[in-house]
């Protein structure tokens, strides 16, 4: 039931290998949760009598192009929108092939929550490794292990604590996980979907839509140090309003912390200090903005700062550096290559970049680094070292994902082919602490 | 919620103006596609929050089937001066005439071919990019597309080459000959549009709020009676309360039976609506891939 009062948008994705119902689990969530339309299930039912031999497939519902309809699988993203009285959901269903790892990873990107399917009756497989890799790759808060066909395993509370120990085994290894649910359930009856389970008395945690609804997500944006990447130089051609003459204000997100009106800020690569005059927005003047508000700061000095400039508080410094270490998933059939031109875009802007060289393949099934590989292929994740043509402010992705991440982007096809994440600056900027003078 | 938190408005909102921004920044030859629908009633307000107090840097686009309601273009041209904007208006007419636009045998309604209407005024100001009120949720073909949609010579969208969009990183660049669409409110619900709506207190046409009409029963569906529709025999008018829930050209697009004459009523009535939006626009239902097709050839 759609909501009409102010909610929070928890952005989940769910991810599994082909056959582990998925599609179903979407489909189930949207069913069960009383969001399908009658004009969505009449589709169904029509789709059903061509394909399904009369069987309602809630699978349908999420493949929504013609080549998936026709092979039963899921080629590419593709999102859902759904709501409770609790919470909007923005679902990215992302599909399970080893050569769609890119997808996942685009699906995963801006999600809070990771869904990682599992099916009862195989237990952890090299997909289900692969997949909690990735989310703890990108930096997802909150998983969930959903245990899924627990029907074919007679629901088993055995089953399931065996497969529970098969992920406890590695997860450790993994270090940035840090919420981890384990939920039994059946997406084709609807067990502990949204519904408790009639079979599994033994399962006293709640179901997966509960746990969507009320799993902490306030403080999943980075809040304790201010970067303001500019984007766009807000500059009135003909003001009618003779108070925005000499308006000159810097345009963007605050990707990082809080900023303050008269707080002292660092405007770097330059180095340059000045304070926060205003904060400007559409609805009037604020006292403070907060990451991942879209504003407009004016500053007290008119310093040059064009896009891609970042404007950072006096604590916690960010890195500074034209020589970059970063973890990467390749995303393109061509391989990275070292020494080859890429552009590299990095909060907002894009510069010119090589791969000095690649360190190591992670190899997804033992998380174990293969030292020094010729190349990264589609779907591989190493470490590399890359140089820019223009130093980079930046934070480890561990801290900041908007601060942390870059995309590299081939020059000539302009297909974008890498996601990168930084790991922490060895060592952070240091400004010149003059005060600006004019 | 914590004061550090935004709700769904606001998380939608500071998404959008990112990547309006974003387009400003990135493009030479930006627009902004304006129908005076819902959907870019509230890209116009987006674009003001992204731009003000500078003027909004991209001039409005709106292509016109020549079968528009005349509600929604006193609208639109209201609007976009009241904006200070540059409303450029390109006509399915002219399209037809030139021969740029054929209709096929028989077709009467138009709205395959806003298409090649859109593409040649897109050579016409070589504009690389232009912004798009469409939204994920309205169909299963564009729950696929995403904010940054490059189109090749032909405007047309390959699903299966799709650029990988990650976190926030929208990859801009294009080739020549190629231009972009950007859709700055993807990830916006039907609901979250008329929340926004209310919330801004925008003003809408006013078809969208329930009015008396002369309709005719076709295809399940009431449509409005109008010269552009001409009667078949045996068919009877009938005099309605209704509105529209979306808008396309006037001789397909389907009427709801509503009372909902304020914002707040239409909200009670998607929240308790059992059709989805797209239900009552004839063109989606040709068959359970019509959109994709219509994306594949270049259509928004």
């Amino acid at each position: 039931m759609p909501t009409h009062h102010p909610v929070e948008i928890l952005r989940f994705n769910t991810c599994g290998s082909v056959d582990d119902g998925k599609s179903t689990l979407i489909g189930r969530l949207l069913y069960d949760s009383k969001n399908l339309m009658e004009d969505q299930l009449e589709a169904l039912e029509r789709s059903a009598d061509i394909t399904g031999g009369g069987q309602i497939n809630l699978a349908n519902l999420t493949d929504g192009l013609r080549d998936e309809r026709a092979q039963g699988i899921t080629i590419d993203v593709a999102y859902r929108y759904f709501a409770t009285p609790k919470r909007k959901f923005i679902v990215a269903d992302t599909p399970g092939h080893v050569q769609y790892t890119r997808n996942m990873v685009t699906g995963a990107s801006t999600a809070n929550l990771s869904i990682v399917l599992v099916d009862a009756r195989l237990g952890v497989i090299e997909q289900s490794r692969r997949h909690t890799y990735i989310a703890a790759l990108l930096g997802i808060p909150h998983i969930v292990i959903a245990v899924n066909k627990m029907d074919l395993v007679d629901w088993s509370e055995d089953r399931f604590l065996e497969i529970r120990d098969e992920f406890e085994a590695f997860l450790p290894r993994l270090d940035v996980l840090r919420d981890v649910k384990f939920v039994p359930l059946s997406a084709l009856h609807g067990d502990n979907v949204v519904e408790p389970s009639k079979h599994m008395s033994w399962y006293q945690g709640p179901n997966l839509l509960g746990h969507l609804e009320t799993v902490h997500i306030a403080s999943d944006w980075n809040l304790s140090a201010l970067r303001f990447p500019v984007q766009w130089v807000n500059r009135p051609n003909n003001p009618t309003d003779p108070a925005l003459h000499d308006f000159r204000g810097l345009s963007g997100q605050v990707a990082g912390g809080i900023v303050q009106k008269g707080q002292k800020v660092i405007v770097l690569p330059g180095g340059l200090k000045t304070t926060v005059k205003d904060i400007w927005t559409y609805d009037g003047s604020v006292r403070e903005a907060f990451c991942p508000q879209s504003v407009t700061l004016c500053l007290e000095h008119d310093i040059d700062i064009s896009r891609g400039d970042m404007i950072v508080g006096f604590d916690n410094l960010p890195g500074l550096s034209s020589d970059l270490h970063a973890k990467i998933c390749w995303m393109h059939p061509r391989p990275l290559q070292q020494g080859k031109k890429y552009f590299l875009k990095h909060t907002t802007q894009t510069v010119q970049a090589f791969v000095t060289s690649i360190e190591s393949r992670i190899d997804v099934g033992t998380f174990e680094p293969q030292p020094e590989p010729d190349e990264l292929k589609m779907n591989d994740i190493g470490i590399i070292r890359v140089k820019t043509a223009k130093p980079l402010v930046f934070d480890g992705y561990n801290t900041n994902r908007l601060t942390g991440s870059f995309i590299l982007v081939e020059q000539g096809s302009n297909a974008t082919v890498g996601a990168g994440m930084f790991l922490p600056p060895t060592e952070t900027v240091k400004p010149d602490f003059t005060d600006f003078a004019i | 919620m914590s004061s550090y938190h935004l709700d769904h408005l606001q998380f939608l909102e500071t998404e959008a103006i990112h990547v309006m921004r974003e387009v400003a920044a990135e493009f030479e030859r930006p627009s902004i596609l304006f129908s005076g629908g819902k959907d870019s009633i509230c890209l116009l307000r987006l674009a003001e929050k992204a731009f003000r107090p500078a003027d909004i840097p991209m001039p409005f686009l709106s292509i016109d089937t020549g079968h528009q309601f005349p509600e929604l273009n006193e609208f639109r041209d209201r609007r976009a001066k009241e904006l200070g904007g540059k409303l450029i208006i390109r006509h399915v007419e002219d399209a037809i005439k030139s021969g740029k636009a054929v209709p096929r045998p028989g077709e009467i309604s138009r709205n395959q071919l806003q298409t090649p209407t859109l593409l040649e005024a897109i050579e016409e100001f070589r504009f690389d990019c232009c912004i798009g009120g469409g939204r994920r949720d309205e169909e299963k073909a564009r729950a696929k597309e995403r904010f940054f949609s490059p189109r090749d010579t032909f405007g047309q969208w390959d699903p299966k080459n799709q650029r990988p969009e990650i976190w926030n990183l929208y990859n801009s660049r294009l080739n020549p000959g190629e231009n972009m669409r950007v859709f700055p409110i993807s990830n916006w619900t039907e609901m979250d549009v008329w929340e926004y709506i209310r919330q801004e207190e925008l003003e809408v046409p006013t078809i969208y709020f329930s009015h008396r009409r002369q309709c005719v029963r076709r295809n399940g569906q009431w449509l409005p009676v109008s010269d552009l529709l001409p009667l078949k025999p045996k068919e009877e008018v009938k005099e309605l309360v209704v509105r529209v829930r979306t808008i396309g050209d006037i001789i397909s697009t389907g009427m709801v039976e509503s009372p909902a004459d304020s914002v707040d009523d239409i909200i009670a009535e998607i929240a308790a609506a059992r059709v989805t939006e797209r239900g009552s626009r004839a063109d989606d239902k040709a068959s359970e891939a019509a959109m994709e097709d219509r994306k594949r050839a270049g259509y928004f």
